[in-house]
């Protein structure tokens, strides 16, 4: 594989959105198609520049990638299940 | 039987406590979050829970490992914490801890409570009856 079509890969992933962000968007999943090599903080920016009421929300959010807890910085993988969780308040 | 679960169901103390049953134990302490009928004077007319139901039940099971680790005199941890509309007076989480003595079960159980607020992918709508509003600890 050359470099020119490594940088094209493609990697689908999906990602769930609950509470707040959920009612604000409209769904509460949604799949989308990123470059490899997108981290967990570059698609929150895609998301925003999709969904833009999301802006009122992304300073509280906090990513779990396949259901873990995870940083910004967190490479995302073809198949992960992202999830925009808002602050909780179970109890 | 589960011990880390996320129902829409009904739950009972009683029965929460009978899943931690064992010869070996000799004090069970239990935590029962009821839905209240105001905050911050307004009365609540209901409240919609709404969970991450696989993560959810994940990281309640990581709070029952954190609670035996810290706390080697518990024996058994359940939580089971209930989603979907829920009025005034239901039961919205029951948390059970099972020791062989009655010793240090309250600081654990003070543990456990409050590690739910802070990491299980759960959230609390307050409806009331001129709004709504998504409530979190922070």
């Amino acid at each position: 594989m050359n470099n020119e079509s490594m940088n094209n890969e493609q990697i689908r992933v999906r990602v769930k959105f609950f509470a707040a962000p959920r009612e604000a968007i409209g769904t509460g999943e949604i799949e989308q198609v990123v470059p490899a090599g997108t981290t967990v903080g570059d698609l929150i920016g895609l998301l925003t520049e999709e969904y833009p009421i999301l802006r009122a929300y992304t300073r509280f959010i906090s990513v779990a990638v396949n259901r873990a807890y995870v940083g910004m910085q967190t490479k995302l993988h073809d198949g992960d299940e992202v999830a925009c969780l808002p602050p909780v308040g179970g109890g | 039987m589960k011990l880390f679960e996320i129902t829409t169901e009904d739950i009972s103390v009683d029965e929460v406590v009978a899943r931690l049953a064992n010869p070996a134990i000799g004090a069970v302490v239990t935590f029962v979050g009821v839905v209240r009928g105001e905050t911050d004077g307004r009365e609540v007319h209901y409240l919609e829970y709404e969970a991450y139901p696989e993560m959810a039940e994940e990281t309640l099971r990581q709070i029952g490992d954190e609670t035996r680790a810290c706390w080697k005199t518990i024996r058994e941890v359940a939580i089971i914490h209930r989603v979907g509309r829920l009025q005034v007076g239901e039961t919205a989480v029951v948390i059970a801890l099972s020791a062989a003595h009655r010793r240090e079960v309250f600081d654990a159980l003070h543990y456990a409570i409050d590690r739910l607020k802070e990491i299980v992918p759960l959230w609390k709508k307050e409806v009331w009856t001129d709004g709504a509003e998504w409530r979190s600890e922070g």
